[in-house]
């Protein structure tokens, strides 16, 4: 077999690695030579923009990542949040959209391997999954094809691994047909002095190699994540990776026994840019320099070209610094597990990054530019131009009745259990909430009465139309679905997905949701602790809606107290916490227009962050007060989805007057911001409902009367009233009924 | 009750049942690895749920030959209780211990919801905490769980009262033959199930509908 290190790089062979001519500058001044292949390869894995976020990580520096119960921010596997009594909750959310639109089962199924590999790096045992999943219009001829193997990729992997999957999120939208998003969150415990970072420390220690084998899966992935899609998109299904869910859950066992017998210093896991990236970040943040010798590397193919090895993406595997001493024990842990373990390099002390294949030297490059010294841009960028508001007087009407039940039957309002009942959402037993609530559930394993929250949540119409207002809408209604079941909301991930940043109006659009997701962060005390950022998610100069999607961790200290949105009672009273004059107003970008009269017009709805806290705080407080009986929040479909979905989660219906002198379907269907609903177990007319009322007056939230839960119909001021029955028919027909074609 | 769970590289409801069956008996259940030739003395040996290794194959059919599993035909030979659950059920139906095969579920997807099960034969160890015909809830979560025999063995272990549990009200999730959602061996002593009553045992779990199983177990001396 012939390798050829020195092969000539051409203009054409610096193209096809993603990176410009500028660049490739760049690489010369920094070794001060031509590059080999081999150190071509490694930059290109360094250096784009799926690794290296050299487009956002100007802007991404603006989030606030702190808070007294951040005990890590961004920048390692995962964020690490204290949840008291030596507790830690460890999440993150990563994008594999790019790999899934090529080859969906495979590709949803290593994007789950990923993050959960991100989570029990870092010494956390997994205990909950989520996947916000976006797809094209749903008559696009690909897309049905797509949600099948995707949803059977994403069940595949998290089901055989033994994670429960609490929730996420299904859209359909034309603007994803030529590239989908597969964003996959997870969640592990850990205990607080127990946590593993990535940093490398001491010279001379081993680099040991764990997992499954190395093979030619996956070479180039991160930089075809990197790029845009055309029509030569059926030739790049060999940079998607394979997933053994299996192997994963050795894994898993495996480094959790290791770190228990105190030999790992430092750990990472090989995911995109696989032993490139993790032994160079290894090295970098430790200020060490590190050594491989890739004839050590344990290979499932024969004769892998170095190239090939460090580029691979093969899944399943991690690179860790051993104690020496206790290698051997490292060793038997590995071996009961059946796993490779590998000694296949060692850290050194002069800050290089040297590859030795065969005896030759075929890299040796400075560790730390590799990593922090990446090309960073500050990208020009345009405000987008915000759309008019709607005019009061243009809003097409439609029978309150019949409006409802085409909007619950809708691709995008309907029903997700056709998908989330392929995901094992049981596994573990902890599981308090499944999906199809306002958030997922679990309780704290070894604790009495803690429970952790989960919420996925971005609308990217609105994004589209205001991303700033988008932005912050996302984390606000990420934050307002925790506070519904009674959870504070402790910390977020995010993932950015956009279109190519190299345009003015992309990257404006990827700037100004960053600044409201800030704003918001800020504002309800609520920080960014880890996320990813996927740009150029476009096919042929066509890209997404932006979709800043928002992944949410939120603590309940007693989960006796949690809520949960279905009526749990006949004749209770229902309030409208939060609610505006006139319960709701704004259809700007609502759904009502969009699915009803296929208009895509007007201003989203704007978030007022202060009113937003202030009944968020509020809700929570009648939910530890034990007034509260059910709690639901409002977001897409506004007042009357609200209502219908909580009487199909109880069986038990409500009746629910219209006031005089309003227009009935702002009141209905207007996606007014910071508004929940919630019944309570009190006398309307006694005194303790008007000590609630005079208390939420003097915090500034109104929380009007505005029905009774009872009987098997839902009764929306003079519409038809219609039985709970159709409503649950009309919500779950869609989705099956789509699937089969 | 003397327990032992048999743990695989690939078992994750191995957790879920140890729980069970501490929470219900009191005691925490020996665990027994794949590669162990012996298993201590208990009265129950226990295959859990999960994908014993991978299962890529055929589910369960790599774990009915690994070495474990003689130590289990050996407790069984003897009139210990062995039950298997999902997975469990699988490598006892591929070790021979149990008639029939799982297959692909029909609509050949995964399936995870709460389903309802009759109880067909109250009369044995495992299912004596619930009354004969007796309807309750269970979840299920599995590939292939779909249940298939020739028309003589159905028959035969349909005669002989080896049905345990029935999916009813119309809730089969994956076409099984005759709603069979569990089966006994011929004396009783073995039972394989797909639906996982393990995780439906306490209030927190939305249900206690499996508990009596276990209760049921934990009678024997």
């Amino acid at each position: 077999m012939t390798f050829n290190n020195d092969l000539p790089i051409t203009p054409q062979l610096v193209a096809d690695h993603g990176l410009k001519p500028d660049e490739y500058e760049k690489i010369i001044d920094l070794t001060g030579r031509r590059p080999t292949y081999t150190e071509l390869g490694i930059f290109s894995a360094m250096w784009n923009e799926h690794c290296s976020y050299k487009s956002s990580k100007k802007w991404l520096k603006t989030l606030p990542t702190s808070g007294p119960r951040v005990i890590q921010g961004p920048g390692e596997n995962a964020g690490v949040v204290d949840i008291g009594d030596g507790q830690a909750v460890v999440f993150k959310m990563e994008s594999h959209n790019h790999p899934s639109y090529i080859e969906p089962y495979q590709g949803a199924a290593t994007g789950v391997g990923g993050i959960l590999r991100d989570v029990f790096t870092m010494g956390a045992r997994p205990v909950a999954a989520m996947n916000a999943l976006r797809f094209g219009s749903p008559d696009h001829e690909k897309t049905r094809h797509l949600v099948s193997g995707v949803v059977a990729g994403v069940g595949g992997y998290g089901n055989s691994f033994g994670v429960p999957t609490v929730g996420g999120e299904v859209e359909f939208d034309e603007r994803y047909n030529g590239n989908i998003l597969v964003n996959a969150f997870a969640a592990g415990l850990a205990d607080t002095d127990k946590i593993f970072y990535s940093k490398a420390e001491g010279v001379g220690l081993p680099v040991v190699y764990l997992g499954a084998k190395t093979g030619r899966d996956g070479v180039g992935g991160a930089t075809m994540a990197s790029a845009e899609f055309g029509d030569d998109i059926e030739e790049k299904r060999p940079t998607v990776q394979v997933g053994d869910p299996f192997t994963e859950k050795r894994l898993l066992e495996a480094c959790l026994e290791l770190m228990k017998t105190g030999a790992v210093i430092a750990i990472q896991d090989m995911g995109a840019a696989g032993l490139t990236c993790s032994a160079v970040e290894m090295g970098a943040k430790g200020d060490l320099g590190i050594e491989l010798d890739l004839d050590n590397v344990p290979v499932r193919e024969e004769a892998m070209t170095p190239y090939e090895m460090m580029l691979s993406e093969s899944q399943e595997r991690m690179l860790m610094v051993l104690h020496p001493e206790k290698e051997a024990e490292a060793r038997a842990v590995f071996e009961k597990w059946e796993l490779d373990f590998a000694t296949v390099g060692k850290t050194t002390d002069d800050l290089r990054f040297r590859v030795m294949w065969r005896g030759e030297e075929v890299a040796n490059l400075p560790i730390k530019e590799l990593g922090d010294a990446a090309p960073e841009y500050d990208r020009p960028w345009i405000e987008p131009a915000k759309p008019a508001a709607l005019a009061a007087d243009d809003i097409p009407q439609m029978d309150v009745a019949d409006a409802l039940l085409k909007l619950l039957g809708s691709a995008n309002l309907s029903s997700r259990r056709w998908v989330w009942e392929q995901y094992d959402t049981l596994i573990q037993g902890n599981g308090l909430q499944r999906p199809g609530g306002d958030a997922g559930v679990i309780r704290v394993e070894g604790h009495a009465h803690k429970a952790l929250a989960f919420s996925s949540d971005v609308t990217p119409r609105y994004c589209e139309a205001d991303p700033f207002e988008g932005g912050k809408q996302a984390v606000a209604e990420c934050w307002r679905n925790l506070t519904a079941t009674g959870a504070d909301p402790l910390a977020a991930t995010d993932n950015l997905n956009f279109g190519n940043p190299e345009r003015p109006e992309i990257m404006g659009q990827l700037v100004m949701a960053i600044k409201g997701i800030g704003e918001a962060c800020r504002a309800l005390d609520f920080p960014i602790v880890s996320g990813n950022v996927s740009l150029y998610n476009e096919t042929n100069g066509k890209g997404i809606l932006p979709t800043p999607t928002i992944g949410g961790v939120g603590l309940l200290p007693d989960a006796s107290q949690m809520m949960r949105i279905g009526f749990a009672a006949e004749d209770q009273v229902i309030l409208l916490v939060g609610a505006p004059d006139g319960r709701g107003s704004h259809l700007g970008q609502s759904l009502y227009l969009r699915e009803l009269f296929d208009r895509k017009d007007g201003a989203p709805p704007p978030v007022d962050l202060a009113h937003e806290r202030r009944t968020g705080d509020f809700v929570r407080k009648l939910i530890r007060s034990g007034i509260a009986t059910a709690v639901h929040d409002l977001s897409d479909g506004g007042l009357a989805v609200g209502l219908a979905e909580m009487a199909m989660a109880s069986g038990i219906g409500a009746n629910v007057p219209d006031l005089v002198d309003l227009h009935p379907i702002p009141a209905w269907f207007g996606e007014d911001q910071g508004r929940y609903l919630v019944t309570i177990n009190l006398d309307p007319h006694g005194e303790e409902i008007v000590a609630l009322w005079r208390e939420a007056e003097s915090l500034g939230v109104a929380a009007p009367w505005i029905g009774r839960t009872g009987g098997k119909r839902l009764v929306l001021g003079d519409a038809r009233p219609i039985p709970v029955a159709e409503l649950r028919a009309a919500h779950e027909g869609w989705f099956p009924h789509f699937m089969q074609g | 009750m003397k327990a032992a769970v048999i743990v695989f590289p690939g078992s994750n409801r191995d957790r879920d049942m140890i729980a069970a069956l501490e929470q219900v008996s009191g005691h925490a259940p020996a665990i027994v690895w794949h590669k162990d030739t012996e298993v201590p003395a208990v009265d129950l040996i226990v295959l859990p749920g999960g994908f014993s290794y991978g299962d890529y194959l055929r589910s369960g059919a790599i774990a009915a030959r690994s070495p474990v599993m003689d130590a289990v035909r050996a407790h069984a030979d003897r009139g210990g209780y062995v039950l298997g659950v999902c997975n469990g059920f699988q490598i006892l139906t591929e070790s021979g211990l149990l008639p029939g095969v799982l297959m692909r579920n029909a609509s050949l997807r995964f399936v995870c919801r709460t389903v309802r099960l009759s109880v067909d034969n109250a009369d044995t160890v495992f299912t004596r905490g619930y009354g004969q015909g007796q309807v309750i809830d269970c979840p299920v979560a599995h590939h292939d769980g779909n249940f298939f025999t020739d028309p003589e063995t159905l028959a035969r272990i349909e005669a002989n009262g080896q049905v345990a549990f029935r999916y009813a009200e119309g809730t089969n999730p994956n076409g099984s033959l005759n709603d069979i959602a569990g089966i006994f061996n011929d004396s009783k002593t073995v039972l394989g199930l797909m639906p996982h009553p393990e995780n439906l045992i306490e209030s927190a779990h939305g249900g206690i509908d499996g508990r009596a199983l276990f209760s049921g177990l934990m009678q024997v001396a």
